[in-house]
């Protein structure tokens, strides 16, 4: 084909059969090129439709629980928003998750996102909108919603306290203790708990905590308080509707025991996952599910 | 209109047809004429040993250490939070300026079908940026892959002279068949589907995240280069670098080809990346004593570099007229 066009109106003779030759074999092997590479980048459909790519997205992922088309869609795969998390919550996919891949998740367990950026800082990273901007505060996110999945191994449901580093020494994770550094998170492993009940899901629980500032500061005469509530309402609203509460129950055997309800205002952000302290969590973020769509 | 012309006729694929003798100006056709059998194999050998004394590569070495340093410059922005330049290639914010890599923007658009202000911004500040550095100078002088490609392919004619490999060439229309199943992929199937093979995407987030699995992927595309055919992902598949191209058809960063003294010896074809851009060195290759290199060319230098006669040189349209 290409040779009837090179053929200027100075060179009329036809193409040698050395040449013909030559140009048959190019276009074999293109065709053989075309096939091998669009076969090969195709590939990256099967884990997607394995359901194998389903993960913990990121603040604001443009999806719904069982559909992802729409935020793989949209992402670029750029990583702005893993290098503006403070936790380092953020990871991008690698190839084994085809389509997936430089696709940002979050794996709870290790590193769950506890909104200490405050402003969604990897939603205002985000250039195409795949983490959507329509998202203002953390009580607006829907990453998840939390279930007690081992309700036998809960320390709470046992009774139990806890006492020490809540993942060991060695554990990576940080948490922000707004009581211990306002701005910056700390390592796990350098806030050791005393409980007498353990109820580490519901203490470091990011809705919860801000829930508890915003009836503090609402209940406060002090004049400092007003402002700082001002603030609240205006930056970083007071989420309507609680996440996760701790409920005595009573299983006749005379051990006072607490249950770890998860509320209509969860998110899903897994720090419940994240700071439990039994191998493994006895609480987990289900991805089928969000506060959105609990009643269907 | 010519160059915006042969610069697409190339770009996807088809041969510019040598001018007709009528279509030379008489004066590259006095130069032309005026050269018939002057020239000695000795004359030229002789030229070339001249060249290769005073030849640094000083293309070359300006090109590898701007490709490294805009490369680290993502690397160490991230790694030391300042925030100079964040993201990777596909999608960065440069002291808080959104810019977004044309054809990564261009998969997501038409896969996700909508577009947010923020990616059009990027877009239209990446369009206009390479617009004015010259297109596929985003291939040679940015793109990670292109450097370790460079590497594999002086692999390749190290073992090509040995005999031990051979050079499979492939027609260059497919590249264009790529851009546009890749297009239609995108919008059909809504994933961006040329990303997950993109050794361009992998190899910037591996700089800047950690390396993986995808890595192996690249491994894979750089010995078919090596054993198989010279430079096979940049020359016949990489959409990117068709995008750039289209980009640099407005660019006034080029490569000028002068006829005057030029030997037609083919030095500058033999380690160009694109050779079909230079065919206008060929002797009646060229309409005018003065013609610029279409936009498939990637101006990453080679052919100013090795040029024994200084045929070839860079240039800046509009610029150069100013400052002489």
């Amino acid at each position: 084909m290409s040779e009837k066009k090179s053929v200027g109106k100075r060179q009329k003779q036809p193409l040698t059969p050395k040449r013909k030759a030559q140009s048959r074999r190019e276009f074999l092997r293109a065709s053989a090129l075309t096939v091998g590479v669009v076969g090969i980048s195709l590939m990256g459909f099967i884990p997607v439709m394995q359901g194998k790519t389903l993960h913990l997205r990121p603040p604001g992922a443009l999806k719904t629980p069982e559909d992802e088309q729409e935020f793989f869609a949209s992402c670029i795969k750029c990583g702005q928003c893993v290098q503006v998390c403070p936790v380092e919550a953020i990871k991008l996919a690698d190839l084994p998750e085809g389509f997936g891949i430089g696709i940002p998740y979050i794996d709870a367990r290790e590193q769950a996102c506890d909104f200490s950026c405050d402003g969604l800082q990897c939603v205002l990273a985000c250039p195409t909108g795949a983490l959507t901007h329509e998202l203002d505060y953390p009580a607006d996110t829907r990453m998840g919603f939390a279930r007690l999945s081992r309700p036998k191994a809960c320390l709470a449901m046992q009774g139990k306290g806890f006492k020490g580093q809540a993942r060991g020494p060695d554990y990576k994770g940080l948490l922000r203790y707004e009581e211990v550094d306002r701005w910056t998170p700390i390592p796990v492993s350098e806030h050791p708990y005393d409980l007498e009940i353990c109820d580490l899901c519901v203490r470091q629980c990011p809705i919860e905590i801000r829930i508890t500032q915003c009836e503090t500061a609402a209940a406060s005469d002090d004049q400092e308080q007003q402002v700082a509530r001002v603030a609240q309402q205006v930056g970083n609203e007071c989420p309507p509707k609680h996440a996760i509460t701790l409920e005595p129950v009573d299983l006749g055997d005379g051990i006072d025991r607490m249950k770890p309800i998860v509320q209509e205002g969860c998110v899903g952000c897994g720090v419940c996952e994240m700071i439990c302290p039994v191998e493994s969590a006895a609480i987990v973020v289900d991805l089928d599910k969000n506060a959105d769509t609990l009643g269907g | 209109m010519r160059y915006i012309k042969r610069s697409l006729v190339q770009l996807f694929g088809y041969k510019v047809p040598r001018p007709t003798k009528d279509q030379l100006s008489p004066a590259v056709r006095e130069i032309y004429e005026g050269k018939v059998g002057k020239l000695s194999k000795a004359d030229v050998e002789a030229v070339r040993h001249e060249h290769k004394g005073t030849f640094f590569n000083k293309w070359q070495k300006r090109r590898w250490a701007t490709l490294i340093f805009v490369n680290l410059l993502f690397v160490a922005s991230f790694y030391f939070d300042v925030q100079l330049v964040e993201g990777s290639l596909t999608g960065a914010r440069v002291i808080g300026f959104h810019f977004a890599d044309l054809n990564s923007a261009l998969q997501v658009a038409l896969a996700y079908k909508h577009i947010v202000l923020n990616l059009v911004i990027g877009m239209v500040t990446v369009f206009l940026m390479w617009m004015l550095l010259g297109g596929r100078t985003f291939c040679s002088w940015v793109c990670p892959y292109h450097l370790l490609s460079e590497w594999a392919e002086y692999l390749h004619l190290w073992l090509a002279k040995k005999k031990i490999v051979k050079n499979h060439t492939f027609s260059r229309k497919v590249r264009s068949v790529f851009y546009i199943i890749f297009a239609l992929l995108a919008l059909l199937t809504g994933y961006t589907v040329f990303e997950t093979i993109s050794p361009t995407g992998i190899l910037s987030r591996a700089l800047i995240y950690g390396p993986g699995i995808a890595l192996v992927w690249v491994g894979l595309l750089l010995l078919v280069e090596v054993f198989y055919s010279r430079r096979a992902w940049c020359r016949y598949v990489c959409p990117i670098g068709v995008t750039y191209g289209m980009v640099g058809l407005f660019s006034p960063v080029r490569v000028k080809y002068n006829a005057e003294a030029c030997h037609h010896e083919g030095d500058c074809r033999k380690v160009c990346l694109v050779p079909h851009v230079l065919d206008l060195t060929i002797r009646g290759g060229a309409e005018d004593v003065n013609q610029d290199v279409a936009a498939d060319c990637t101006r990453c230098g080679m052919c100013v570099d090795v040029c024994p006669t200084d045929s070839l040189t860079y240039e800046v349209k509009g610029l150069s007229k100013m400052l002489k």
